[in-house]
């Protein structure tokens, strides 16, 4: 176990060191210059912009920088923005709180919805909740997120005027006022990323447990005469949570990356809208760190996957 | 305008026959800057219409959360670092300078106690030194008194080139020196008309010199007060998030009674501006927008909801439309358009006439614009444009025609014209943005009624603007026929940018094209005239010459200009702020109020 957990880590290594090659030259390909406000402000000499070019080694060849970037970046030092002009760990540390909050509630929010409405959609194949709730799924997974955050803002800010569709990050309230208010700007963008969520875990759970609910073992369960909601919940479900523990676990990355399209329609200021920004204005070292971190999260994430999907099912073994 | 003409307006506003405004107006359109209009006035001895900006409130606080909304965070707050106008607006809430800029050209003083003049002692006849005033018994943030070694220090913070300050044009070359405590006197090595450039508006930014003292050239990035600013503002900061969020409290020891009115301020940043302006004017969970440069049909359905208002103020960025000069399809010395070449058809002044005939400004202004351009006030539009706006530009399609055909471009089998191997075929260039886009369709139309084909193209912002030396497709290169995009004109004095069409400015690969001469106009009495211009001290006779080298720029039509596209704010309803088209939209922070 602890050999196979090894191997994988040092496969790891070389293929975090290709994507941070990879991510390097093409960001360095890219067209643009971070200090394009100034260019276009006529106020700013062009010797300014030079220097500063100069200052943050933007002239020098695009080998000799990555180098930089890589033999700082192993030293723990993340770099520094050449927009906000502060070092890039505290930009990204800015932004974890309020992005972990918003996505973690809305894929906590996903899982409460998506786990009962899948286990009661299996348990009754093609009821009327059943198709109902697979037609519903079938929407909410259609439905991009920057169209139903519209929606809601339309209806909920607009119309019926109860929620603020302005995410501030920092509330001047305090106490109970705080939570309040805190409460009232999170439903939406939470809503509309939980929703997109749920629906497509549903239907993994659904057609999970409709895989283990046919085997043999089930019906010995229930001619036991055990309670239907023993055999669902103990026999049934546990079984069936395998593969969906694999997946939400790949999926745990995100809580990190973001999600760059809600955060922008409801001004959330998480990583996803500093990745966004930071591309748009070529700041490559904030772009770099964000990117970087999370393929290693990916890389590592699919490493727990597999070791915990082990754990589950003592029928898998490493070698 | 000549001198002279000038002179008799000014003598017509001080017997009060010409209103103030109107002469500010006048100016303005003749090219001028209204600061600079504003500061003809003051030498001639015609007192400022207003020293101080309009309050009501008569105690400090109880204004409650102003809440202001921005399209775009800010990500620093230095001042002195400060490209954009969300960096500078931001800085500009905690720093305060010498004087800001209101509207109509007047110098309001801020840290100073009274704008220098001829009369106070201020100027020095020869214009080479001018002595400002600074008020006393204000503090900084910290509690520190504030004294002549602050703005001693600015000067030197901002203008030490290894710091590479975006301010530090306006420092390098002069000298500042402390008279006393609260008197400094500003040198410039030679005689300068515009005095007031450095020390005001955003470049005048005082910072503290025993915070930022020990942060000096290359190291002051490390200074932690860029994202903890002590300044004298208004208002104090309790926190900021780079490119999101800023929340500032009341300045309980402002320099100024009774201000500020509100308790609190926040600034959210980010988004897009189409949802910034339904916060502010549908919603109303915002008090003020900035920047709202939204289509105007979906403000003025965003408006009827009655929560706010817009309001433009009226500045002067320009769009145009350039026609290059150069050859950007040959290359002479292994460098396409260079300014050795000429432009085989936009060299015939009958094409530039016709080119001029062909945009039809004010139906592109009306149609996609609306309130966000103005065709009639455009000051570089051609003579005569004093009496009526309806005059000062043409359109005809018809006119064009018997323009290029009187000058010899017959239409050939294929309907486009040509004389000899030249064809009326372009190239035209811009930024990628819906409404120009439209503006380029709109041109294109036109011109294919006339025998002129346009190939249009269209570059990504970051690109076309990136001033990246070596992509093809910068509008500093222009290797395309026509190109068009918004200038700026945000210093007070028209000099600086009037510089952009001298010789000296020209673009092109010796200087990286990292200069603002983008279509390589030159001509010969221009750069004689605004040498001149550089050094006249009488301003009546400068103003003259200003506008004389507007005209020989826009009468030899390399450059069309289309119109000026005012800053759009949004109101709500009950907020008065005060705001300015030639200065920050925090400048005057501590006179804005509410209405209860």
């Amino acid at each position: 176990m602890l050999n196979y957990i090894l191997r994988r880590l040092m496969i790891a290594l070389p293929s975090l060191l290709g994507i941070s090659l990879v991510l390097f030259v093409v960001l360095a390909l890219a067209p643009g210059d971070p200090f394009e406000e100034l260019a276009t402000n006529p106020n700013v000499p062009p010797e300014v912009r030079m220097a500063l070019r100069a200052q943050f080694g933007l002239d020098d060849p695009v080998w000799q920088r990555y180098v930089h970037w890589l033999t700082s970046m192993l030293k723990g030092d993340w770099g520094f923005s050449f927009v906000s002009r502060i070092d890039v760990d505290e930009l990204i540390a800015q932004r974890i709180p309020v992005t972990l909050a918003v996505i973690g509630a809305s894929q906590v929010v996903a899982l409460l919805i998506a786990l009962p409405v899948g286990v009661l959609a299996a348990v009754k194949p093609y009821s009327w909740f059943d198709r109902i709730a697979s037609t519903l799924a079938f929407v909410g997974f259609s439905l991009p997120t920057f169209f139903t955050g519209i929606l809601f803002i339309l209806l909920f800010s607009i119309q019926l005027g109860w929620l603020p569709f302005v995410f501030r990050s920092d509330l001047s309230e305090t106490g109970w006022a705080w939570w309040l208010e805190q409460i009232k700007q999170s439903i939406m963008p939470v809503m509309v990323l939980a929703l997109f969520q749920a629906a497509s875990w549903m239907r993994y759970v659904r057609s999970s447990v409709l895989d283990v609910i046919r085997l043999d073992y089930v019906t010995t369960a229930r001619s036991k005469g055990l309670k239907e909601s023993v055999v669902i919940n103990k026999h049934v479900v546990r079984n069936a949570m395998i593969p969906v523990v694999t997946l939400i676990a790949l999926q745990l990355p995100q809580l990190f990356g973001g999600a760059i399209v809600t955060e922008q329609i409801f001004r959330i200021p998480g990583i996803g809208s500093l990745l966004i920004d930071a591309i748009l204005r070529n700041d490559t070292p904030v772009v770099m760190a964000i990117t970087f971190v999370l393929s290693a999260l990916v890389i590592l994430f699919n490493l727990l996957a597999d070791v915990v999907y082990g754990w589950l099912d003592p029928r898998i073994s490493y070698r | 305008m000549q001198e002279k003409e000038i002179r008799s307006l000014i003598e017509q506003v001080r017997e009060g026959a010409l209103p103030r405004r109107q002469f500010i107006g006048r100016m303005v359109a003749a090219g001028l800057t209204a600061p600079m209009a504003g500061t003809l006035l003051l030498s001639a001895g015609v007192a400022q219409a207003q020293s101080t900006l309009p309050y009501k409130p008569t105690k400090r606080g109880g204004g409650g959360l102003l809440k202001v909304i921005y399209w775009q965070g800010a990500v620093h707050l230095n001042p002195h670092y400060a490209g954009g106008t969300k960096d500078q607006d931001a800085s500009r809430i905690f720093y305060e300078p010498l004087a800001g800029w209101d509207t109509e050209g007047n110098l309001i003083p801020c840290l100073a106690a009274d704008i220098p003049t001829r009369a106070n002692g201020g100027l020095a006849a020869d214009g080479r030194s001018v002595t400002w005033k600074l008020k006393q018994g204000v503090s900084w943030h910290d509690g520190k008194p504030f004294t002549a070694d602050d703005v001693v220090f600015t000067a030197a913070y901002a203008g030490d080139p290894a710091a590479a300050m975006v301010t530090v044009a306006a420092y390098k070359d002069i000298k500042i020196v402390k008279v006393d405590d609260y008197t400094v006197r500003v040198e410039f090595p030679r005689p300068t008309p515009f005095w007031s450039e450095p020390l005001t508006g955003i470049v005048g930014c005082i910072v503290p010199k025993h915070v930022f003292e020990p942060f000096m050239g290359a190291k002051s990035r490390e200074n932690p007060a860029n994202l903890k600013p002590v300044g004298t503002g208004p208002y104090k900061l309790v926190d900021f998030k780079p490119g999101d969020m800023l929340r500032a409290e009341a300045n309980k020891s402002y320099h100024v009674a009774n201000q500020p009115y509100f308790d609190a301020l926040e600034i959210k940043g980010g988004g897009d501006a189409t949802s910034a302006a339904r916060a502010v004017l549908q919603t109303g969970e915002y008090d003020i927008g900035w920047n709202l440069a939204v289509e105007d049909d979906i403000l003025k359905r965003l408006e009827a909801s009655g929560k706010g208002r817009m309001a433009f103020y009226e500045g002067s960025d320009i769009e145009f439309v350039l026609l290059n000069v150069t050859d950007p399809w040959k290359e002479v010395d292994g460098e396409r358009a260079s300014a050795k070449s000429r432009h085989p058809a936009f060299s015939d002044k009958a094409v530039r006439d016709a080119m001029s005939l062909l945009i039809d400004r004010k139906g592109i202004a009306e149609v996609i614009y609306g309130r966000g351009a103005i065709t009639t006030a455009n000051f570089l539009n051609n003579p005569p444009r004093y009496r009526s706006a309806n005059t000062s530009y043409e359109f005809s399609i018809d006119k064009a025609n018997q323009v290029l055909e009187a000058a010899g471009w017959k239409k050939g089998a294929d309907g486009i014209r040509a004389k000899g191997d030249v064809k009326l075929k372009f190239v035209f260039q811009t930024s990628v943005s819906s409404p120009r886009q439209k503006c380029q369709a709109i041109i294109k139309d036109a011109c294919s009624k006339a025998g002129i084909d346009l190939e249009l193209k269209s570059v990504v912002a970051a690109v076309y603007f990136g001033g990246d030396f070596a992509n093809p497709d910068t509008y500093q290169k222009f290797w395309a026929d026509m190109e068009m995009y918004t200038t700026t004109m945000t210093q007070p004095d028209p000099q600086f940018f009037m510089e952009q069409f001298t010789t000296a400015q020209i673009a092109q690969k010796a200087n990286k094209w990292a200069s603002r001469n983008l279509s390589r106009w030159s001509n010969a009495e221009y750069d004689a005239t605004f040498k001149a211009a550089q050094v006249e001290l009488d301003p009546a006779k400068r103003a003259a010459m200003f506008v004389k080298l507007n005209d020989l720029v826009v009468a030899d039509k390399h450059i069309i200009p289309l119109f000026a596209r005012p800053r759009p704010y949004g109101i709500g309803n009950k907020l008065n702020p005060v705001l300015s088209a030639w200065d920050n939209m925090t400048w005057a922070l501590g006179y804005w109020s509410k209405d209860t």
